[in-house]
């Protein structure tokens, strides 16, 4: 379902990614994991489209992000690293935009919102103003988004980040969940939440993948059976010369 | 079509939903009619007309306001990161520069629409021409449109709003004063009577003049819609430059 391709992204003499290239089936969680600035938000915002790579492609069910963007897109849910939104708005208006930007009317555009605001446990806060919320809540209003259109893709750039311990694993649950019907790429520093919500796992540093593997592969790949230790062994300090994730 | 709806009305409630638009139409009716009946003599002249003592001020008072109103239009979302969100949904770039465009336009449409009461008063106090009004407002909104369309292009640059206000202003402010009588003087008596000649048909008033005096000529129209269109296909080419 998503089938990446050599992607490289340069930002000026800079190479962010280096022809990377992987694939997630449907039915696959793949979890992304790599220190800051190894370029998976890059990877991240060039197959849903948002950066055009340098080279290579990204394939989303068969069909091109670079050649037809826009029917592409329509496949993809994606949850931005920051949880972007727009303060103004109240949650359930927020969702109704991205309905109605998605091409959804009527009671079909009732019924997704109120789905994804029932999945991402919003109904506390659904008519209140996203600048009032906190940050677990903003990040799950950010998620719903991503859900609207019940995509046959997930993109999440670090879903549980800034949750507490109760929503991380209310996250990892619905990513679970959800990974059973769909194809899901998410990125995240937390290397336990690769056993609790991953059916395979690849470790990128400078923009190359260094490890692929399902968990208890890389598990057994470590020799300790820690995944911080594996990790440690195959990545660069994020202090190295040529990290630019954030270029973008 | 249908995304640029779904854009427009996510701008415009916005506008209204914070204190933003209110703040503007306020500010302009007070100084618009301010203007008209203090530094523009509305009394002293005379005459049923508003051509010198109402629109003759607006170039002056929306190269300040229309740049307040606009410079959120692409810093907020740069800054926000609600870009992104925008470019991996699948409507394209010109919707949202239209959808946004337009959201701006009607906000300011409706600020000037709403001085119509020193319409009916001077209908009340003599026999205007109704036609050089209706013209007047024209040339008015399309001054808008046209410094809406700069502050958009410079929005698309920064992701910062005070900068994007005081460049825009900087550029607004520039398209007035080129064209201004005191400026064009000291031009003819330096270089010449042509670039003096230049300098007012490169300036916002000498086109907005013909439009608040009744006559609508294609050359005016022409030179405000290269201005929006080149500033809107700039600041598409801007965003998408900045993605690469």
């Amino acid at each position: 379902m998503i089938e990446v391709d050599n992607l490289t992204k340069k930002f000026g003499s800079k190479t962010a990614v280096d022809h990377l290239s992987f694939s997630v089936r449907k039915g696959e969680v793949l979890g992304f994991l790599g220190p800051n600035g190894a370029g998976k938000s890059t990877t991240m915002r060039m197959v849903t489209g948002f950066l055009p790579p340098t080279h290579g492609d990204a394939r989303i069910c068969g069909i091109s992000v670079v050649d037809k963007p826009a029917e592409a897109k329509r496949r993809i849910g994606y949850l931005p690293e920051s949880a972007p939104l727009y303060n103004e708005m109240t949650v359930t208006g927020f969702l109704r935009f991205a309905a109605d930007v998605r091409g959804l009317s009527g009671n079909t555009k009732n019924d997704a919102v109120e789905r994804a605001i029932e999945t991402c446990f919003l109904q506390s806060v659904a008519y209140q103003s996203i600048d009032t919320l906190s940050k677990g809540y903003r990040h799950r209003t950010c998620l719903a988004q991503s859900l609207l259109h019940d995509p046959e893709v997930l993109i999440l750039d670090e879903p549980t980040d800034g949750l507490d311990p109760n929503q991380k694993h209310e996250v990892r649950q619905l990513i679970r969940r959800l990974g059973q019907e769909k194809a899901i790429l998410f990125s995240t520093h937390i290397l336990e939440e690769v056993e609790a919500a991953c059916s395979r796992a690849v470790i990128v540093d400078r923009g190359r993948i260094v490890v692929d593997g399902t968990p208890a592969e890389l598990l057994e790949k470590s020799g300790t059976g820690s995944l911080t230790d594996l990790f440690r062994q195959v990545t660069t300090l994020d202090t190295a010369e040529d990290t630019t994730e954030d270029a973008a | 079509m249908n995304s640029v709806w779904t854009i427009f009305k996510r701008e415009l409630s916005s506008y209204f939903s914070q204190p933003i638009a209110y703040a503007i139409i306020v500010v302009f009716i007070i100084t618009s009619l301010g203007l008209t009946f203090s530094f523009g003599n509305f009394f002293e002249f005379g005459d049923a007309s508003l051509r010198y003592s109402f629109f003759y001020w607006h170039p002056w008072i929306l190269m300040f306001l229309a740049p307040a109103l606009g410079m959120r239009m692409w810093s907020e979302e740069l800054r926000e990161g609600t870009v992104e969100l925008l470019g991996t949904y699948p409507i394209s770039m010109w919707s949202i520069i239209a959808g946004k465009y337009l959201a701006a336009i009607v906000v300011w449409t409706i600020a000037i629409l709403l001085t119509f009461p020193i319409w009916i008063t001077v209908n009340w106090l003599g026999e205007p021409d109704n036609i050089a009004i209706i013209s007047g407002y024209l040339g008015s909104i399309l001054v808008c449109c046209t410094f809406i369309a700069i502050t958009m292009l410079v929005s698309a640059f920064t992701r910062d709003q005070v900068v994007c206000l005081i460049v825009s202003f900087l550029v607004c402010t520039g398209t007035v004063l080129i064209g201004f009588d005191d400026v064009t003087r000291v031009a003819q008596q330096v270089a010449s009577p042509d670039v003096a000649d230049a300098m007012t048909s490169i300036g916002v008033l000498s086109h907005h003049g013909s439009l608040h005096g009744g006559a609508v000529r294609i050359q005016d129209l022409v030179w405000f819609a290269s201005i929006i269109l080149a500033s809107l296909l700039g600041t598409s080419a801007i965003l998408s430059a900045k993605r690469a």
